[in-house]
């Protein structure tokens, strides 16, 4: 459990990266954390998703389908808890997302920043399509699907989530 | 389970995770609860950080001023650049604190304008963890006698109201958010509709008949008759009107700066309330400028002392 091994030895040689003792949880907190922060004083960074790009992220390293979903459902529902929504909005949309990106990571390479960037605006999508989806049939608060500060947001968060996955790399353990 | 192959396993916790959280929003659905105790661990958690973060965010613009001023200076010969050093240091630090005492003394000015209306200043800490919503946290909560559903204001206008109130922070619901609005009406002809938000920075007018006389550039106060807010508060000014299906599509510019709020005043009742009728305590905006970007906050207690030692509450 300490070191990088193959996931599937002799078929894909994709690795599952391990992270330094804390670095999920401090990692995770301070996404939440900066969620709520930031758009006080830089009105524009609203349009982030910070815990979002924090559970693909785990979701691509780790490959471990349950420790991803697990990710998603605690970052989802403490972002619900500090936002209007009810508990498990963002926390069936946020376990949905760490299950695909772990399975997907098990499966594809996602080094390259390109694949990265990809990954990140189709789970952005994808995301938005769980909460709206949501929204609208257990909560009955209609939202359209598909608005121009959505797609601004989507590459905005995709492009972003490249570096934040570069200086996230820095802490595997070699 | 153990007999099943991991990826199954996997698949059938995806299932019995999602389904509980269903459940969850079921029941908070049913109960009209909003799972409070959970809310309360996590904002209790984040909002000493925020408070430290907002306080560390203060420091640094002022030092980063600091540094540019010094910077600047640093071309000049020997002694100028030491004499004219301290000077743009002495202006700065004079120009911050004007820009906070003005933006103080606003606040002051209304409350004491308004001295029959029990009101608590209060400074923001933080926003909504949901990007699409427009939910604001203040250093103020039910120890400051903040309850859900007090209407939040700035001396430019209305600003929102208490969603929840935690024992020291609150969640303020900007009314730029989807699921907000107050009841306002036209100041000059005195048709009233509610304005709610559409999430983005304009508001929306939402049931003025086609029939009707709006003009853009009219005012925007409140009606009174959401219960919420006293009569007569700016709300904002009418940017666009078109004619819609039944009614008007009207637009209005808020007339608070609500994408940057730094301090905000907590009127401290649910009751209707009326306000003095005095036309300097309700700036138009556009005499009112709001507080400028990037001006340095006030020190961390200054807006909660504003609030406590003028507050006429009870």
């Amino acid at each position: 459990m300490n070191e990088t091994y193959d996931l599937r030895a002799g078929e894909s040689h994709i690795e599952v990266h391990k992270f330094h003792g804390g670095t999920i949880l401090l990692s995770l907190l301070i996404a939440v954390i900066l969620q709520s922060f930031l758009p006080v004083y830089v009105s524009k960074a609203g349009i982030l998703d910070l815990p979002l790009l924090v559970t693909v992220y785990f979701g691509l390293s780790r490959r471990n389908p349950s420790t991803g979903l697990l990710l998603g459902t605690i970052i989802g529902l403490l972002q619900d808890s500090l936002s209007k929504t009810p508990l498990g909005l963002f926390g069936i949309a946020k376990t949905i997302i760490g299950y695909l990106a772990s399975s997907i990571g098990a499966r594809l390479d996602t080094e390259h920043p390109l694949a990265r960037f990809a990954l990140t605006a189709a789970f952005f999508a994808l995301h938005q399509g769980i909460v709206i989806l949501i929204q609208k049939l257990l909560l009955a608060q209609p939202q359209p699907w598909f608005t121009m500060r959505l797609l601004v947001a989507c590459i905005v968060n995709a492009t972003l989530g490249v570096f934040i996955y570069y200086l996230l790399d820095r802490l595997r353990k070699s | 389970m153990a007999g099943l192959p991991s990826r199954h396993r996997s698949l059938f916790l995806l299932i019995g995770v999602v389904l509980l959280q269903v459940l969850l929003l079921a029941v908070q659905i049913k109960q009209d609860s909003q799972g409070r105790l959970i809310r309360v661990w996590t904002v209790s958690a984040v909002s000493p950080v925020e408070r430290s973060g907002a306080w560390g965010v203060g420091k640094i613009r002022d030092a980063w001023r600091h540094y540019f001023a010094l910077s600047d200076t640093a071309r000049q010969n020997e002694q100028l650049r030491r004499e004219n050093g301290e000077l743009k240091l002495e202006i700065m630090q004079l120009q911050g604190k004007s820009a906070e005492a003005d933006r103080l003394a606003a606040l002051l000015k209304f409350k004491e304008k308004q001295n029959k209306v029990p009101m608590v200043a209060a400074r923001v800490i933080g926003s909504s963890a949901d990007p699409n919503s427009n939910v604001i946290y203040i250093d103020q909560g039910q120890r400051d006698g903040i309850r859900k559903n007090m209407g939040v204001i700035t001396p430019e206008g209305v600003v929102g109201k208490v969603m929840e109130s935690f024992r020291d922070t609150s969640q303020v619901l900007v009314l730029t958010d989807r699921d907000s609005g107050v009841g306002a009406m036209i100041a000059d002809s005195r048709i009233q509709s509610p304005v709610g938000g559409t999430g983005e920075p304009l508001l929306n007018m939402k049931y003025v008949g086609n029939d009707d006389e709006v003009a853009v550039g009219s005012r925007v106060v409140t009606s009174g008759m959401d219960r919420i807010f006293p009569k007569d508060l700016p709300v904002g000014v009418i940017t666009q009107v078109k004619p819609g299906g039944q009614y008007k599509q009207i637009r209005v510019k808020p007339s608070a700066n609500l994408e940057k709020l730094e301090e905000v005043i907590v009127l401290l009742t649910t009751d209707p309330l009326v306000l003095k009728q005095e036309p300097a305590a309700l700036p138009d905006s556009s005499a009112k400028p709001v507080p400028p970007a990037g001006t340095s906050l006030p020190p961390p207690n200054a807006a909660a002392n504003a609030g406590r030692t003028s507050d006429t509450r009870p």
